[in-house]
């Protein structure tokens, strides 16, 4: 199950995609999401489905593995398509039993929504396909600074997130190891009601959090000793960096924007 | 100038569930020399990782005072500086890296100090070298092996140019090959660099490789001095609960017997080599050596595997043969112990024989029992698996209800569950007083005989222990040992261990499987498997020191046994071989 969940993950390459700041493709990410959601006709859509095409194309990742993480969603995707269809006030009759009509309205509404929601996922998959976790955080963190004014504490946010990325394959292994090790002492998983399951995962789970705390404890004492104390006088090995390809990603997807604006609103 | 200057040094806490302060220093001082590599020895719990956290200010002295490179850690002011100059390597190689990458983590030191970007990248490529790990620059730490992430520990600690590194049994919870790189490593640095290093550890043929040793015991100084000075005061080391390398040991009761008269005791293999073979042993056409007479248990079979196979996650990009065409039968009442280096399928072995994993091919027979759907709950009664460091799965509120968990789920009345939990906790030599305790209080030698009672308390026929021993100080080892006789003694349980500590094997195992990339390569009695001393060594395994030491002296003269296993056979063997 979990090997279907394509966001989330990182693809090593040498794409554009790949080189360009983790802030330019963060704010790009949320400005073509905002433009889905604007969309209202279908130059709109026909642009976007374009421009997503083209971004799949050149980002260096396998298109079906890219494409993968819609799986997820199908149940969504039916859903409300099926709602849309059924629900959609229309006058296009198609077809009709009893009090349930189909129009063509419906039926377009449906396709409409699908579509947004596919390309919502697939640009946010390309984001994190094709960014370190590492950058990805240090991006936001750039990104976020100004609120270090209001008192955000954003450097700590950012640390948290990296160092949860660090152990979630830790915490998988030991959850692993400690299912086995009870399961050895005669632990069931697998019988009994709902109630009975959930149960037997506390010998699972109380193991888990102490674990966890004594990690959290030594982790802590480590970085101490390694002289952190938060982002006072902090610098960074991997400074971000605006190049060329961050210009010539911004440029292209300015003058898209514009277009798209110009289609949407003034045809 | 000295690096690092202790003086009078106390430090007292309060833990949990005790209304008496436990003093973890008593009056400690001491001084370190730049450029020195001390041992700083002492059984678990014996106060010597709340030394090292003084070292660095992580923890500052209640009484006296700790001065590292002419600067007082009390003094606040200092600390960073301190810090940077003394880098600290911990026990826990997973607890200690921070980064999703291996150079982001090495920089994460200097980066906490505001040095320049390109000196970083400097630091980093330059501190990995040293290390040797530039290779895994890009790599994440969770793909990493234990020594190769403790390397990278050394590496983030060398960034921040250090000029002493304290590391805190930083070694224990590695394999023998882990522990022999980072050994090199700390050597290289130390001679090269010029580094001071403290090494924490209670490996004392770690130990032996350094200049100085200092044994501590309930928080004071016991005996400090160079390696061999101290390792010829067993006395004082056996109440500390430490041991001594096999070969000194084996020097020190040849003296007591009269083989030996005076000269230098050995601390190092290739020392006792030398001393040993110029003894004057009795001529050439002397008898040859006795076939061994070692009598194993071939009566009643309890497991049989025929061909087992198991594949990891096929048919995806992370397919992995664990196991190949393995066939292994293992007798009623006795000890088999299984070797081979990390990553030989040690484990994947092992949890065939309680269902946890099931063959991709090949089958498995456990006295009648095949284990597959319905059969795994009797399977598990009949077959006690502990995992390595068992103590982290406890999670009951007092430790005779964690004990009781598995008899629990067997459906075992209560009255009999009483009786279990305390023949369980006798056997494991836990005392009755900590029974109604939480099992989050005790001390980590105790928390594992807990885990251990617990499967115990099952009664299984066949007990299966991966790594029982590791982490523990040679005294607990000992007791760990001494309580799997005892039951196997009483109960005639069949007893499987995995363990990469050779003497331990050859002492405790009546037989050995020895495991390399997935395949079973050697079978047999403990005593004829180590006499293969060369092929051990070709798949990256040791043999026993003693067993060492006799290898080389039968070369030389044929007639001297060279399957000797422990330090009384070999003084038996001399005495047997030596000019009358």
């Amino acid at each position: 199950m979990l090997k279907n969940i394509t966001m989330g993950q990182y693809i090593p390459g040498n794409s554009v995609l790949h080189r360009a700041d983790p802030r330019t493709k963060i704010i790009w990410t949320m400005f073509l999401i905002i433009a889905l959601f604007i969309a209202n006709n279908i130059y709109g859509y026909v642009m976007m489905l374009a421009l997503v095409g083209i971004i799949l194309v050149i980002c260096g990742v396998p298109v079906s593995y890219t494409l993968r993480g819609i799986r997820p969603l199908l149940i969504i995707l039916i859903i409300t398509s099926a709602i849309n269809i059924f629900a959609y006030p229309g006058s296009n009759v198609l077809v009709s039993f009893g009090s349930f009509r189909i129009t063509l309205e419906g039926i377009l509404q449906a396709i409409i929504i699908a579509v947004r929601l596919s390309l919502m996922v697939i640009i946010g998959s390309i984001l994190t396909l094709t960014t370190t976790p590492i950058a990805l955080t240090d991006g936001l963190e750039k990104l976020l600074s100004p609120l270090k004014k209001i008192k955000v504490p954003v450097h700590e946010m950012a640390m948290m997130m990296s160092i949860a990325l660090r152990f979630i394959p830790t915490l998988l292994e030991e959850t692993d190891r400690i299912i086995k090790a009870q399961s050895s002492r005669g632990a069931d998983f697998d019988t009994g009601n709902f109630i009975e399951k959930a149960k037997s995962f506390i010998p699972v789970l109380i193991p888990l959090f102490v674990n966890a705390f004594k990690r959290a404890e030594e982790l802590a004492t480590a970085m101490e000793s390694r002289c952190y104390r938060g982002d006072i006088g902090r610098t960074r090995m991997k400074e971000l960096v605006y190049t060329k390809v961050d210009r010539n990603i911004n440029i292209f997807l300015i003058m898209f924007y514009i277009l798209f604006i110009l289609s949407t609103f003034f045809i | 100038m000295k690096a690092i200057v202790v003086k009078d040094l106390e430090y007292v806490y309060f833990s949990r569930g005790e209304s008496e302060p436990a003093r973890a220093l008593n009056n400690i001082s001491f001084s370190i020399n730049e450029g020195e590599f001390v041992a700083v020895v002492g059984r678990n719990g014996s106060g010597k990782s709340t030394l090292a956290k003084h070292l660095n200010g992580l923890l500052i002295p209640e009484a006296g005072t700790v001065r590292i490179f002419g600067k007082f850690t009390h003094a606040e002011d200092l600390i960073w500086e301190i810090r940077s100059q003394l880098g600290m390597v911990f026990q826990n190689p997973d607890n200690q890296l921070v980064a999703t990458t291996v150079e982001e983590d090495v920089a994460f030191g200097p980066e906490n100090l505001g040095v320049a970007p390109e000196e970083i990248r400097k630091r980093v490529e330059a501190s990995l070298e040293k290390v040797d790990m530039q290779k895994y620059i890009r790599h994440s730490p969770s793909m990493l092996s234990g020594g190769q992430k403790q390397r990278v520990a050394i590496a983030g600690v060398l960034a921040m140019n250090p000029k002493c590194l304290v590391l805190d049994e930083a070694t224990s919870m590695l394999d023998p090959t882990g522990r022999r790189d980072v050994m090199n490593i700390l050597q290289k640095l130390n001679k090269k660099e010029n580094i001071t290093v403290v090494l924490i550890t209670h490996h004392m043929d770690e130990a032996a490789q350094t200049d100085r040793v200092m044994v501590i015991d309930g928080g004071k100084l016991v005996l400090e001095g160079t390696p061999r000075n101290v390792f010829a005061k067993t006395e004082i080391l056996r109440k500390a609960g430490m041991d001594i390398p096999q070969v000194s040991s084996f020097y020190i009761e040849a003296v007591k017997e009269g083989i030996i008269h005076g000269g230098q005791i050995p601390i190092l293999l290739d020392e006792a080599k030398e001393i040993f073979s110029n003894l004057s042993f009795a001529s050439k056409n002397h008898e040859l050596p006795p076939e061994c007479q070692d009598k194993v248990m071939k009566e009643e079979k309890v497991i049989e595997i025929r061909n087992l196979s198991y594949i990891y996650m096929p048919n995806t990009p992370y397919e992995k043969q664990a196991l190949k065409n393995v066939s292994l039968d293992v007798y009623r009442g006795e000890i088999l112990g299984i070797i081979g280096h990390t990553g030989s399928g040690k484990s994947t072995l092992i949890q065939h024989l309680n269902g946890l994993l099931t063959p991709t091919d090949g089958t498995i027979n456990i006295s009648g029992i095949i284990p597959k759907g319905k059969a795994l709950k009797e399977l598990r009664r009949k077959v006690g698996l502990i995992f390595q460091n068992p103590e982290d799965q406890l999670f009951e509120e007092t430790v005779s209800k964690d004990i009781a968990f598995g008899l629990k789920k067997m459906g075992v009345p209560d009255t009999e569950i009483e009786k279990r939990v305390l023949e369980a906790a006798e056997i494991t030599g836990l005392p009755a007083n900590v029974l109604e305790r939480s099992p989050f209080e005790l001390s980590g030698g105790q928390k594992r005989r807990v885990a251990i009672a617990g499967v115990i308390a099952m009664n299984p026929e066949i007990l299966v222990l991966d790594e029982p021993t590791a982490g523990l100080d040679p005294a607990g080892s000992k007791e760990i040992y001494k309580f799997l006789l005892k039951l196997r003694k009483e109960k005639n349980t069949t007893i499987i261990i995995v363990s990469h500590t050779m003497e331990d094997i050859a002492n405790y195992c009546d037989r050995v499987a020895v495991m390399n990339n997935g395949e079973l390569v050697l079978t047999g009695k403990t005593r004829e498997v180590f006499s293969n001393k060369e092929y051990l060594a070709g798949i990256g395994l040791d043999v026993p020191q003693i067993t060492e030491l006799f290898y080389c002296l039968n070369k030389k003269n044929p007639f001297i046994r060279k399957d000797i296993l422990t330090v009384e056979e070999g003084i038996a063997e001399l005495k047997r071989v030596l000019k009358k």
